[in-house]
């Protein structure tokens, strides 16, 4: 692995940091709106990625002149992965707004967006229940 | 080559099966919300959305079953280039599968979603259902890798919002449909990587396209990573075992509508996918493919089979312990992938058939019991057999078909599976199927016993489920009964899908230049 190499893929490289990064506040944050944050971060790396595979060396724009006298020697970047990842950035927006809203009928609900906390109200419901319908194995809580 | 004439020549609705499919259900979604918003038009809407997208499966499922293919370019844009849509015995069998399924629990729908979700959240609610199908529909129909994302995507999101419904009844509803979304976007975010490196490594997005571009690069790494990302992404969607967690919440806290169509329909499209590329995408004979599934697929199936089915035992809320069983079911179709024989590939296609009507039978009694005693605990449901006779002798059958005893459903697909194994000559497997279906005997006597043999709570509404709920009902345990007789239908769609997806590549690449229907 040389030193070019290296450098060269530097978009490869942010893409992983990024989408490890938004993966590890996923898993690691207890609050709700976090983790939506982080699987903002890991959405937004693979839109990153996209992009970087649509880069051709030396590439211009992929906007044809008017006249359509397209000149062979000129080199047109992909615009297909751009277009791909815009259909990507909608469904991750409205993933967000989905998650969002969630939040705040969770909020409504539990009256705390801390994981920890929705758990323990969660663990107290399901041991009531327990105890009035018999043990149960497994669960969330 | 008829390639450039085509376009110009007026095609006839015949012509445009493929498409009014998917178009159906997905213009009828925000119609309900126009039209729909007072009594109970927007569940007509919905009732005849799916079904007219119900006969399009049926004679879509007539004029493929004999092994040809419908290749439909969307908008005249010819494949690879445009979006194809395309019709072979093995999606046409999923369309079948998933629009009959909704088209019968809808009229079930009716009466349960009166009773568990406020009546302003109607119109909303059946316009959420229909985009859910639709986008179930899409991701089988389709032969675009992206598209599939896509339609994952409609449908992933609906699917949140609907198990959020459930809220009404227990707010648990709300942290399970939270996990879904993040275990379901982390999911579909892998399988949206794994199609960029496909993307990269070839320049294509149709599958048959692909499929012949990576035919000999079998030590390409990026197709590799392509492979590892697509089949954990999509191990998320199946719930394969580690990876079911958002599974037994979110089935629990669902409306009983939401879970009855959820169950029989969003896990077997998700295994369809995987079926897809690992088949017809990747090659079989891939040195990496054969690994993954033996040495991963494999051991994580059988601990499925007997790790859930265990935890389901152990439940003391029925509609918990049929979702623990579903986990346990998918192993079996999983094992069915992994043996990556013809015998096993058919009976993990018979077994998502028929896997699909019991649980629909299933949690559709639940939600009918659920109508009358208001919760499905056993001690809520205790002896609810007694005052629901017609009901309970539904859900019998449905017991029995999960367990796989003979004259049932689920007894072909588990035999055509043990055979598979047989096959292969890992006898050790064979025994293994039999071993976790006695496991479901136990947890299929624990709720007989809890609805025969017990007096009836007090407290219940001791009449029978409405006529609305109970013809579904038993037109899904006579359906698991049928097919445990009339093996023809089932296990020949199977056996031709199933060949079809072996035939891998070969099968797929002569639509690359066609763009008319037929084969």
């Amino acid at each position: 692995m040389t030193f070019e190499f290296i450098v060269g893929h530097i978009n490869y490289w942010l893409f992983i940091v990024l989408m490890m990064t938004g993966l590890y506040i996923v898993v690691s944050k207890g609050n709700l709106v976090k983790k939506i944050v982080g699987l903002n971060i890991f959405q937004t790396s693979v839109f990153m990625f996209y992009i970087s595979v649509g880069k051709i060396t030396g590439g211009t724009a992929p906007i044809f002149p008017l006249d359509m006298n397209v000149d062979p020697d000129v080199v047109y970047s992909n615009p297909l992965p751009h277009v791909l990842i815009l259909t990507a950035i909608v469904v991750g927006v409205a993933t967000t707004a989905l998650g969002l809203a969630l939040i705040v009928r969770i909020r409504e609900e539990y009256g705390t967006i801390e994981e920890d906390d929705i758990l323990d109200i969660e663990r107290k419901v399901a041991s009531d229940e327990n105890r009035l319908h018999g043990e149960a194995m497994g669960g969330r809580a | 080559m008829a390639t450039e004439t085509s376009h110009h020549v007026a095609m006839t609705l015949h012509d445009h099966l493929p498409m009014l499919q998917v178009l159906i259900p997905f213009i009828a979604s925000p119609l309900i919300v126009l039209m729909g918003a007072r009594g109970g038009l927007s569940w007509l809407i919905a009732f005849v959305a799916s079904l007219a997208s119900f006969i399009v499966s049926i004679v879509l499922l007539m004029e493929v079953i004999d092994g040809g293919f419908i290749s439909y370019a969307i908008g005249g844009w010819a494949p690879p280039l445009g979006i194809e849509y395309r019709v072979d015995a093995a999606n046409a069998f999923m369309l079948f599968l998933i629009s009959g399924i909704s088209t019968i629990v809808l009229p079930f729908a009716y009466e349960s979603v009166k009773a568990e979700i406020s009546a302003k959240h109607h119109t909303l609610f059946y316009s959420c259902y229909l985009l859910c199908f639709t986008g179930l529909l899409g991701v089988v129909i389709t032969g675009d890798a992206f598209n599939v994302f896509v339609f994952l995507e409609i449908s992933s999101l609906s699917t949140y919002a609907l198990i959020a419904t459930g809220a009404e009844r227990d707010k648990r509803a709300l942290t399970a449909a939270y996990d879904y979304l993040v275990m379901g976007t982390i999911g579909a975010t892998f399988f949206v990587i794994g199609i960029g490196f496909l993307y990269m490594a070839t320049g294509t997005l149709n599958m048959a396209d692909l499929a012949e571009r990576i035919a000999d690069q079998e030590n390409n790494r990026t197709i590799k990573a392509a492979f590892a990302f697509i089949l954990v992404g999509m191990g998320l969607k199946v719930a394969i075992y580690p990876l079911h967690l958002w599974l037994p919440n979110s089935y629990t806290y669902a409306p009983s509508a939401i879970t009855a169509f959820l169950a029989a329909t969003a896990t077997k499209a998700a295994i369809y996918v995987i079926l897809r590329f690992t088949f017809s995408v990747f090659q079989p004979s891939f040195q990496f493919e054969v690994y993954a599934l033996e040495f991963i697929i494999l051991p994580l199936a059988v601990l499925a089979m007997f790790a859930a089915s265990f935890i389901a035992v152990f439940q003391s809320d029925l509609k918990r312990m049929l979702a623990y069983s579903s986990i346990a079911q998918i192993g079996y179709m999983l094992l069915g992938i992994a043996l990556l024989n013809s015998t096993g590939l058919t009976g993990s296609i018979v077994h998502l058939f028929n896997h699909g009507i019991t649980k629909a039978v299933l949690f559709m009694g639940v939600g009918a019991l659920v109508l009358r005693s208001g919760s499905s605990f056993y001690s809520r449901i205790r002896g609810m057999g007694r005052v629901m006779p017609i009901t309970g002798a539904a859900m019998v059958v449905g017991g029995l078909s999960l367990i796989g005893v003979p004259g049932t459903a689920g007894f072909i697909s588990k035999w055509e599976l043990v055979q598979a194994t047989l096959e292969r000559g890992w006898w050790p497997l064979a025994f293994l199927i039999a071993a976790s279906s006695l496991l479901a005997v136990i947890y299929v006597w624990r709720f007989v016993e809890v609805l025969y043999l017990h007096e009836p709570a007090y407290g219940a509404d001791h009449r029978e489920a409405p006529l609305t709920m109970l013809v579904p009902i038993w037109i899904m345990a006579l359906a698991c009964i049928y097919f445990g007789f009339a093996t023809e239908i089932t296990l020949g769609a199977a056996r031709t899908a199933a060949d079809g997806l072996l035939a891998g590549t070969t099968g797929m690449l002569e639509s690359v230049t066609s763009t008319e229907a037929g084969h």
